[in-house]
């Protein structure tokens, strides 16, 4: 059901991990539909996303899109950075079942998260970007349960 | 590879295979015309109803064969309504059954008037009596109530489900797809007025199963033609599936007892090993009163479907029931409906076994889960969160 770039993305995620003290980080998605995606950005004084890297719960095709979009970012600046939108995500991974097209949206909106939290944090203002609605930081955090 | 679902369907035996073969290639005649060759196949068809019957204690004139599971459940509910619906229009099953009875339910709602109760159940996936009980109105006209659930395996008890049924004079279809063959079935001790089965979930071939009705329910036939069937349900029959689920009836009586003892070892085994060696994981339904071969579990801050996906990657045929490998957003109604949260539900993982797999199966599947749940956590902002919290 996927193609052999989202399995490749799939099993040798690019990217994963954190940044100590990142320039920006977004989480995006929530819990209950099943994907959760966080991006930590690292941004030099020129505006140039130097490192990038991500944590995903989620299915295949979201851990894909996840280490894709990562990729794509990486060496950009904020103005090419926002223009990776989910149609790229999905281009450069030969394609999603349509079924996970939302994962490739999630992708898009988990950049725009970190790269909006960037901003805020240096008081600045980046042209284009809107606020992304599903920052989960934004909702209340839910509980977690313990076994 | 190591074949940990068969909930979803099962190897058809050798032995079943065999017994079919001479139905499509010699003996292919209509089990309705007159002549030898055809008579040959309708005995074998007498043949295979008889041997079903006996496995559930039922006369060989009540079991009715149809195209699977989800038509005898089907046939059942409609039917069913429809023969008794001047008496009433209130129909009580559960939150935990399968599609082929909701979606069911849900269309009588939507375009027959019907009333549905949806019986909650407990966190173990059990059925309370005592709800049923209370359920019960003056329209009151069919209680469907799943023998064992597909997904995890809890058994739900049908004996006083029945005299429950019984006691009310209310007619008790239940959908034993996955405990036929299973675990120990008798329609008159349980009250059971209706039940459904399927051939390729006890090794027998896909595309046949039965309905067993008792004598005196009063169902018409839901496909018209001809008289197959003593006119209650019409098409040529299957006669190579109906052999083979004769065969694979038969076989899974006599084997029941050996076959699913070493079943329910390697389950606890394998469940045991799980719970004491990976953190975060939860057993999902009944320990005990589960079905032999089930095994659910559901792993904290991980999702189910890349779960999967690595599983297969080493050769494990497992499932999940997780919202993205059924491509709606929402998980698994009956995870939902034993009350786990949705973050939870996403990562279950549900292996069902058979008497062919092996402990040492089980170890490698164990170590592999272990491996695969690490990285998985690795990548995970849920669990990333949880170890932050714990720090703290």
């Amino acid at each position: 059901m996927y193609s052999e770039k989202v399995m490749d993305h799939f099993q040798h995620p690019r990217n994963v991990g954190e940044i100590e003290n990142a320039s920006g980080v977004g989480t995006v998605g929530n819990a209950k539909c099943g994907d959760i995606m966080r991006m930590y950005l690292d941004i030099n004084d020129n505006g140039i996303i130097q490192d990038c890297k991500f944590k995903t719960f989620g299915c295949g095709a979201a851990v894909a899109t996840s280490s894709m979009a990562t990729e794509l970012v990486k060496g950009k600046t904020i103005q090419e950075a926002l223009q990776v939108t989910n149609k790229a995500v999905m281009e450069a991974l030969d394609g999603l079942p349509p079924v996970k097209v939302h994962c490739s949206l999630l992708a898009e909106e988990a950049i725009h998260a970190a790269l909006w939290d960037y901003a805020e944090k240096h008081g600045i203002k980046i042209e284009g970007l809107v606020k992304p609605k599903s920052d989960i930081h934004e909702g209340e955090e839910e509980e977690e349960e313990e076994y | 590879m190591i074949y940990l679902d068969n909930a979803a369907t099962t190897k058809t035996a050798p032995q079943v295979v065999e017994a079919m073969l001479p139905y499509f290639s010699e003996i292919y005649g209509n089990p309705s015309s007159v002549y030898e060759l055809a008579q040959n196949a309708k005995s074998a068809v007498t043949q295979a109803r008889e041997d079903i019957a006996s496995v559930i204690g039922a006369r060989a004139q009540d079991i009715y064969f149809t195209a699977g599971g989800t038509e005898a459940d089907n046939w059942a509910i409609k039917a069913a309504y429809e023969a008794y619906k001047s008496k009433g229009n209130h129909i009580i099953t559960t939150k935990i059954e399968h599609h082929a009875v909701l979606h069911t339910c849900e269309y009588l709602e939507k375009t027959q008037g019907a009333k549905v109760t949806y019986l909650d159940v407990d966190e173990n996936g059990l059925v309370r009596p005592e709800d049923l009980e209370a359920a019960i109105t003056p329209e009151t006209i069919l209680i469907s109530i799943m023998f064992a659930n597909n997904e995890i395996g809890t058994i739900e008890p049908i004996a006083e489900i029945g005299r429950i049924a019984k006691e009310h004079g209310i007619l008790f279809h239940t959908d034993a797809v996955q405990a036929f063959g299973q675990v120990p079935i008798q329609v008159d001790e349980m009250n059971i007025d209706m039940l459904s089965s399927s051939a390729h979930k006890i090794n027998g071939p896909k595309g046949i199963g039965f309905l067993y009705i008792r004598k005196g329910v009063k169902i018409r036939s839901f496909i018209h033609g001809g008289a197959q069937e003593r006119k209650r349900r019409a098409g040529t029959e299957n006669v190579p599936g109906i052999v083979g689920y004769g065969c694979a009836a038969k076989l899974a009586a006599e084997t029941m007892q050996e076959r699913t003892a070493k079943e329910i070892d390697l389950r606890d085994y394998l469940i045991g090993r799980i719970l004491k060696e990976i953190p975060y994981v939860r057993l999902n339904g009944d320990p005990k009163r589960r079905l032999p071969n089930n095994v659910n579990v559901s792993f904290q801050f991980i999702e189910g479907e890349s779960l999967l996906i690595m599983l297969d990657m080493e050769g494990i045929c497992a499932s999940s029931g997780s919202a993205c490998t059924s491509g709606s957003l929402d998980p698994s109604h009956v995870l939902l409906a034993i009350g786990l949260p949705h973050e939870i539900a996403h990562g279950s993982l549900r292996m069902t076994l058979s008497a062919e797999n092996t402990k040492e199966e089980m170890d490698l599947v164990v170590e592999k889960l272990k491996e695969i749940v690490e990285k998985l956590r690795s990548m995970s902002p849920l669990y990333e969160d949880f170890m932050k919290k714990q720090k703290k």
